[in-house]
């Protein structure tokens, strides 16, 4: 199946997730914050779609804009951020954070710039209908001790947090 | 032009597939058409089963048997003032009940009401049902803590933690019946909506029979987290009018409750359409394969224009036994008027040609109205969990069985 | 639990800068205007997180001066305001002040004025368990069985006023007896209703007892011990669902009341089950008493003879009831004249209503409101 607009979707899709990100950072208000979170999160989701995987796309959207802004958006609203809104914003440091933030966007462009030839020329096009298989036949064959690990430590987190939440009977 | 329909009616692709952005767009209209009438009938459809189900009798005055009561209630709605508490954060209180709207009507464009009537079939759509159906807790989130009062806070707290424990259940259980459409021939299962119903066809059994019983059990933890989901009864403790004055959406009036009520019953049928898809056999007739044949294919094929003739029928009996006063005349007119559309919609539904088309459509509309029926009948008896027991089912009961029917149907594809 | 346990009397509000982590102390107000509570009552709920640490209860929203009010009334006057406190059965509250005066005035009413008083208060008992149900009911969230048990209640309405003309408050007794005489196909219709009713009262048993939701909502919900009703005063259903065996029909027995042959239904737990099961029960009694009485209506008088100027002796007398609710008493002083010196009302709502806070300690929000319910208060008693 053809895609369409393509690249009027990747503009689109892009500078909605810059600007998400920096409505994050910029609002005084934690709660907004974590709504522009949500899009640039959604937005991603969409640049996945483009990359002909949709697996990873609607994983995005179950686990993270529906999973962990919950979370997120629980613990701001349980917690009293009244005292820190009256706080200042910005540090005083800006000039500092603002030359290693040009710094790592060098490394960026230096990375892009030597290893251009590493890219592939035109654009690949996986199938899209089989992206779900080959991300299970990886997963489930190739990197199994990986799951397993990466579940274990799921588990760990969670016995934490029910160790730490719990009160004493 | 009219060739252009033509061409179109003769493709057997959805517009999703065939790429065609107008036929989406059509689509998408008639779907969004067909999604608002049905929430209203269902508005309507509620209040008047519930109060049969009192022993009352529910709207009659508005129109005849109240059949314009959801309209009424939609220009009172909105000609209400749009009050604002006047602390709420006003960004957020305006986009909470949009976000559970835009939610709960996204999942419309993998519904499959037919193998090549959906919007579009995604390959991942059941992941993608779910995925963009919990997005709503976002909303339900955010309208409480928008309304700057703590009774909708700690209805929306409630509320978003029982929708995300249900998700949990829900989940599971919709694995079991996608494990169970990697036993056809080719070994390989979908995701794809369409493709779970063609599945079931390919194997010759609803999946609600598969392995029994363990689809059965499968089917019973989604119908019973899928009430959970969308907050109705008996697990509506966070808009219980006793406990806590209406939860998360108190603060909420006119057009902005309306809203609600709208994402509301929008997610019941979109869960509902989930769980006929996965384990009623979607758009497929009753009996298709030990009642096979033409003739029983056509005497299923004649089932929706009697069922609409019988509601027409209906509607005729109750404009006979309306009162003979003059007050009456305008509701008896229009009661008739009704029958006589309804009837006219059975008589072409008789046609042939529209009676192929109509088929599948009629039946997964059919199963799905059944659902909703039955979330009527579960508010009109039961009375409500509170909330820690509501909980409890949700972690230490249905997730455990999921889990567990899992593992059981996983060995079962294997051995059998 | 062997001795009654000690509550809170007053609340001790929480510190506001600490931010929700820190404590989760929280003061929250239920009413006066609430769709749950039965009446104008103001609940005060202490809660840490969703538990309730301690209620306290403002009332005094429906008061309305009644027993200042009797100071200033004949005792003939009277009669009609007592209806009107507790007035969802008011048939009891009728019978209870007659019966107080009476024994003021040492008159004793008829045999026929008797069955007619019991068949009367037997059927408001009915018609106030049924109000409960319904409402107990609907605050748990089960709307139906409040549209089942209003449409029955409604026959017993129905003969209310054909009786007396009126259905709720019906000033159906006078001080002496009654005022009418049973109408035309009153018995009729009493048995019409007896046949009629006990096929209901298994609706409404079949639609709650079994199902599990009622049940989990209901057992080991608001458990009050033995010992603590003794202690707090608490009568009527809540004392007999904690396994008590006191009905004050049995033990000092009024209106004819002593010729019938009924069973006192009483609980083991002391839990809002247990109460449900009780005043279902105590239905099913109640339909007992009245088809005997029905049968054997004495023939006779029905207004012994009382000075039309009523002026008792001086004196004081403490007459109480078992009203559908609990102990009703009136404690009447007379100082010989026409009024009475002082005329006080022993609600048994307001004596039940402390035990609020002792059943809620400890339980969730959604148990007071299930609480309140299975108490079963009106508060134009609980006022006055």
């Amino acid at each position: 199946m053809a895609p369409v607009a393509t690249t009027f979707f990747f503009y689109f899709l892009s500078a909605l997730t810059l600007v998400s990100g920096i409505l994050v950072i910029t609002r005084k208000n934690a709660v907004h914050s974590a709504l522009a979170l949500i899009f640039g999160l959604l937005a991603q989701a969409g640049l996945y779609l483009m990359l002909y995987a949709p697996f990873v796309a609607g994983v995005q959207i179950i686990l993270y804009a529906g999973g962990i802004m919950v979370l997120f958006l629980f613990v701001i609203m349980l917690v009293n951020l009244e005292r820190s809104q009256k706080e200042e914003q910005f540090n005083k440091q800006w000039l500092v954070g603002l030359l290693a933030a040009c710094a790592l966007g060098g490394l960026f462009i230096a990375v892009y710039v030597k290893g251009n030839g590493l890219f592939p020329e035109h654009i690949a096009q996986p199938v899209e209908s089989s992206n779900t298989q080959q991300i299970a036949i990886m997963l489930y064959g190739q990197y199994m001790f990986a799951f397993e690990i990466a579940s274990l430590l799921l588990l760990v987190a969670i016995i934490g947090a029910v160790v730490m939440a719990k009160k004493r009977i | 032009m009219l060739d252009y329909i033509t061409s179109y009616l003769g493709m057997n692709t959805t517009p999703g597939q065939a790429g065609n952005v107008f036929w989406a767009l059509v689509y998408i209209m008639i779907v969004f058409g067909g999604v608002s009438v049905a929430v209203m009938s269902m508005n309507w459809l509620e209040r008047k089963a519930l109060a049969h189900f009192q022993i009352r009798l529910g709207p009659m005055r508005v129109g005849p048997h109240g059949l314009l009561q959801p309209i009424a209630d939609a220009i009172k709605l909105m000609t209400k003032e749009d009050i604002i508490p006047s602390e709420a954060d006003k960004f957020v209180f305006w986009i909470a009940p949009l976000i559970i709207l835009c939610a709960s009507f996204t999942v419309y464009i993998v519904i499959p009401f037919g193998p090549t009537h959906a919007i579009t079939d995604l390959n991942i759509g059941i992941l993608f049902m779910l995925g963009v159906s919990s997005l709503s807790v976002l909303g339900v989130v955010m309208a409480g803590w928008a309304s700057n009062s703590h009774y909708p806070l700690i209805g929306s707290l409630r509320s978003s933690a029982q929708m995300i424990s249900y998700e949990v259940a829900m989940g599971l259980s919709v694995v079991s019946a996608i494990l169970m459409t990697s036993l056809n021939k080719e070994g390989t299962g979908t995701l794809s909506m369409i493709g779970i119903v063609q599945a079931q066809q390919q194997q010759q059994i609803w999946f609600l029979f598969k392995f029994f019983p363990l689809g059965f059990i499968a089917f019973a933890i989604f119908a019973i987290a899928m009430v959970a989901e969308t907050n109705r009864a008996p697990f509506d403790l966070p808009e219980a009018e006793s406990e806590l004055t209406a939860g998360f959406h108190t603060e909420y009036s006119g057009l902005r409750w309306s809203l609600f009520m709208l994402g509301e019953y929008a997610a019941m049928i979109a869960v509902s359409s989930i769980a006929v898809t996965l384990w009623l056999g979607g758009w497929m007739r009753p009996f298709p394969n030990t009642l096979t044949g033409d003739t029983w294919d056509l005497v299923f094929s004649l089932i929706p224009g009697f069922s609409f003739l019988g509601l027409a029928l209906i509607a005729f009996i109750g404009v006979v036994r309306m009162p003979k006063h003059p007050y009456f005349k305008i509701q008896t007119l229009g009661l008739a008027g009704f029958a006589a559309v309804l009837a006219l919609i059975g008589l072409v539904l008789f046609v042939p040609a529209v009676r192929d088309r109509i088929q599948d459509i009629f039946w997964f509309c059919a199963k799905v109205a059944g659902f909703m029926y039955l979330y009527i009948w579960y508010r009109a008896t039961f009375p409500r969990y509170r909330f820690d027991q509501l909980m409890k089912v949700g972690w230490k009961v249905l997730l455990p069985i999921a889990i567990g029917v899992l593992i059981l149907t996983a060995i079962a594809g294997v051995l059998f | 639990m062997t001795e009654p346990t000690t509550y809170l009397s007053h609340l001790e509000l929480g510190e506001p800068d600490k931010t929700y982590l820190d404590t989760n102390e929280l003061i929250i107000n239920m009413g006066p205007q609430h769709p749950a509570t039965h009446g104008v009552l103001r609940v005060i709920l202490k809660l840490d997180g969703e538990k309730v640490l301690g209620t306290e209860c403002v009332i005094g929203y429906l008061h309305r001066g009644v027993e200042k009010i009797a100071e200033h009334r004949t005792y003939t006057m009277f009669n009609p305001y007592v209806d009107r406190m507790d007035y969802v059965a008011a048939v009891s509250n009728g019978l209870g002040y007659c019966e107080a005066v009476e024994k003021l005035l040492n008159v004793e009413a008829p045999p026929r004025a008797q069955y007619i008083r019991v068949i009367l208060t037997e059927l408001n008992r009915l018609a106030s368990h049924q109000l409960w149900l319904g409402t107990h009911a609907l605050d748990i969230g089960a709307m139906t069985p409040l549209f089942y048990t209003f449409r029955d209640r409604e026959e017993i309405l129905k003969i209310f006023e054909k009786y007396c003309g009126a259905r709720l408050t019906t000033h159906a007794f006078r001080i002496g007896g009654c005022l009418y005489e049973t109408y035309d196909g009153f018995e009729g219709d009493v048995k019409k209703f007896l046949d009629f009713v006990p096929s209901k009262i298994d609706e409404y048993e079949e639609l709650l007892t079994t199902n599990r939701i009622w049940v989990e909502r209901t057992k080991n919900v608001g458990k009050i011990s033995a010992e603590d009703c003794k202690a707090l005063g608490v009568t009527g259903p809540v004392l007999r669902a904690s396994g008590v065996k006191w009905d004050i029909r049995k033990a000092m027995p009024y209106a004819a009341y002593s010729e019938f042959d009924f069973e006192i239904p009483i609980g083991i737990n002391g839990d809002t089950y247990d109460r449900y099961l009780v005043r279902m029960e105590e239905m099913r009694q109640s339909l007992r008493i009245i088809r005997q009485a029905v049968e054997r209506i004495p023939e006779g008088p029905i207004m012994a003879k009382v000075p039309k100027v009523m002026k008792p002796p001086v004196g004081e007398v403490y007459h109480s009831i078992e009203a559908p609710k609990g102990e009703l008493g009136y404690f009447i002083v007379s100082d010989g004249s026409t009024q009475p010196y002082r005329v006080r009302v022993r609600p048994p709502s307001f004596v039940n209503l402390q035990a609020l806070d002792l059943m809620v300690r400890g339980a969730l929000v959604a148990d007071v409101i299930a609480v309140i319910g299975t108490l079963d208060i009106v508060l134009g008693e609980v006022d006055r």
